[in-house]
């Protein structure tokens, strides 16, 4: 992130502290108040940690580990927690729970990506020029995401999924994912654009003759930084939930390849029969969606500090 | 008033039926009934499929097979399904067996997430608005499908054995064949206690949601003047709460549940197939994308378009009685 954070209120803070006095005063960037605003939240700090933990040691610890999530070991199908060779047990053919995980978090993380990547560009493109040019193109585009939702979002994803046999895997599913998941994000930057667009900087930077496309992406844009990026934790959440929904349905990842949705989908198949193939992978998706989201509100009540915390 | 509504009718009349253009659009543009033909070994002739497409009507413009459909639609008759069957009345019972649940979650979760999240706002940062915080974080965080497996796997299994009897049962909407011996009341109490379960996972995800947003309408309320107005010409407290404070914090909440019903009729698919019901979900899963049935995904589709363009209705029109002032806009 190396564009700065437009100031939108401040009045310019003086550079340096030339005057002499008997404390200092540093003046302080909004990027810094909010980045310490968010450092000096507890539950969105715990968020992060653990969240740091998991995640780098998904990626980290197949180095280390000793099996692979492909390796099938013979001698010790479905054994249980703490058994010698396998800490977390191993599913039905003998293929160990551990790595399955580490390589399910991993896929997880780029279905996450992916569909943070499609959905936040169209969202944001879609946003910007039917909060900023408005008039019929505004009204066309709104009614088109109105329209989409007026469709519950779930079967819309699953009936097309069900008519891309070539798209059970991490990038299908993400791809298919991120189509879809820009709606309300598209909303969502066209009203902050809509009162944007009317402030002072915007006819400031018009009456220096900036085109469209760099007022859009030299102020609006980074002038919503803040509301892009909580919608991108939430849909993140969203997006591991919808996936394991997915593929619980049967048109998410099959194959020989894994996901922490399809974890956890096998392992409600398996929960009488094997209950830590259900209770681990089903918990450690709790925990990382808890996480995710508790950054989230994290990230918005640093970026505005008078909202009242909420997630509906 | 009146105007209001009939210009409220008219444009959700309005976008159900473009609702219908998308939905009709995007079933016929996935969905291929051949796709399970082409599979075949030895594939099936050419001649095979023309006549197979022209059986279902497909080999017509896209226009005419909409017209077809919608003409259908408008008069109460589905179309037929791929063996030639009548889309309609399976269309409609297996929506009653839905509706048993989703009406049930949706009561049940309103119901508990008035009571929370008036209770937390109330008790803000207290033991009791902490508890339900991380509730419903967690609730928030699980599929819906893990959260009925485990309520199915673990307690029903303890509530029967400490009760004796099945109380809860875990498998299909009713006891098989008991609408056929049974009185009616028999009937009711035995889907009654199929339906326990799948109402309160499928209720749980949505409550979690709600009570959080019922705490904040909440505390947005009474931070507001006129509850410190009330406290200030000496109402009671329980008083302040009940008449002047909760009554303007169910207004937003109006709009939120609206907007859930969508949420809520994707849950009930995950939670049909979790409790093994045969409802709409199974339908849409099993007959219309299992067999890629265009007519079958449509009815799907449409209705629970026609349910959530409803509940918008309501909410909007009830949201007008509530608020006087949106009823100028």
């Amino acid at each position: 992130m190396t564009t700065v954070v437009e100031p939108q209120h401040e009045a310019p803070a003086p550079a340096g502290t030339a005057v002499e006095r008997e404390f200092t005063v540093q003046a302080r960037s909004q990027r810094e108040q909010i980045i310490s605003r968010f450092l000096h939240n507890k539950q969105a700090m715990t968020g992060l940690i653990v969240f740091a933990i998991l995640v780098v040691g998904a990626f980290v610890g197949p180095l280390v580990y000793r099996w692979n999530y492909t390796d099938i070991d013979l001698s010790s199908k479905s054994v249980g927690i703490g058994s010698p060779h396998h800490i977390l047990g191993t599913q039905e053919l003998g293929r160990d729970l551990l790595a399955l995980l580490m390589r399910g978090v991993q896929r997880s993380a780029l279905i996450v990506a992916i569909v943070v990547g499609i959905a936040g560009c169209t969202g944001v493109l879609v946003g910007s020029i039917a909060g900023y040019y408005g008039r019929w193109i505004d009204n066309l585009l709104m009614r088109l995401v109105d329209l989409i939702l007026t469709l519950p979002g779930l079967i819309v994803i699953t009936v097309v999924a069900a008519s891309i046999p070539s798209a059970r895997s991490a990038i299908g599913v993400g791809i298919i994912l991120g189509a879809f998941g820009w709606l309300d994000l598209a909303r969502l930057i066209r009203a902050q654009f809509l009162s944007l667009r009317e402030r002072e900087f915007v006819e400031a930077a018009h009456a220096m003759g900036a085109s469209d496309r760099r007022i859009i992406f030299r102020h609006l844009i980074p002038n919503a930084l803040g509301s892009i990026i909580v919608w991108a934790t939430l849909a993140a959440a969203i997006a591991v939930l919808a996936e394991a929904a997915l593929t619980y349905l049967g048109y998410g990842i099959q194959g020989d390849d894994t996901s922490l949705g399809r974890l956890v989908s096998d392992g409600v198949a398996a929960a009488d029969s094997r209950p830590w193939l259900f209770y681990v992978p089903g918990l450690l998706l709790m925990i990382l969606v808890m996480c995710i989201n508790l950054i989230g509100d994290g990230i918005r009540d640093a970026f505005d500090p008078s909202h009242k915390r909420v997630r509906s | 008033m009146l105007f209001f509504t009939i210009r409220r009718l008219i444009s959700s009349v309005l976008v159900l039926l473009s609702s219908s253009i998308a939905v009709f659009l995007l079933a016929s543009s996935t969905a291929d009934p051949t796709a399970p033909f082409r599979q075949r070994q030895p594939l099936p002739p050419p001649a095979f499929f023309k006549a197979f497409k022209h059986r279902l009507g497909l080999d017509k413009p896209l226009y005419l097979r909409y017209w077809d459909w919608i003409t259908g639609v408008l008069h109460g008759n589905f179309g037929k399904d791929i063996a030639g069957n009548a889309i309609t009345p399976t269309l409609m019972e297996r929506l009653g067996v839905t509706s048993r649940m989703v009406l049930g979650a949706m009561i049940l979760a309103l119901v508990m997430a008035i009571i929370v999240g008036v209770l937390t706002a109330v008790r803000q940062y207290k033991f009791s608005d902490y508890f339900f915080t991380v509730l419903c974080y967690m609730l928030i965080a699980l599929p819906v499908f893990w959260l009925g497996a485990l309520l199915k796997q673990f307690v029903a299994i303890e509530i029967n054995n400490l009760v004796g009897h099945n109380v809860l049962f875990t498998l299909g909407e009713e006891s098989a064949g008991i609408s056929q011996f049974g009185t009616t009341s028999q009937i009711w109490v035995d889907r009654l206690e199929h339906l326990v379960l799948p109402t309160i996972s499928l209720a749980a995800l949505t409550f979690a949601g709600w009570s959080r947003f019922q705490r904040a309408a909440m505390l947005d309320v009474l931070g507001s003047d006129f509850i410190r107005l009330a406290r200030a010409k000496g109402v009671p407290w329980r008083r302040v709460i009940f008449r002047h404070g909760v009554r303007n914090a169910l207004i937003p909440l109006t709009t939120v549940v609206a907007i859930g019903v969508g949420g809520i009729l994707g849950g009930a698919v995950l939670t049909e197939r979790v409790f093994v019901w045969h409802g709409m979900g199974e339908y849409l899963l099993q007959n219309g994308l299992g067999a890629q049935d265009v007519n079958v995904i449509l009815g799907w589709l449409i209705v629970a378009a026609f349910f959530i363009v409803t509940f918008n209705l309501i909410a909007d029109l009830l949201y007008a009685v509530l608020d006087p002032r949106i009823r100028l806009h």
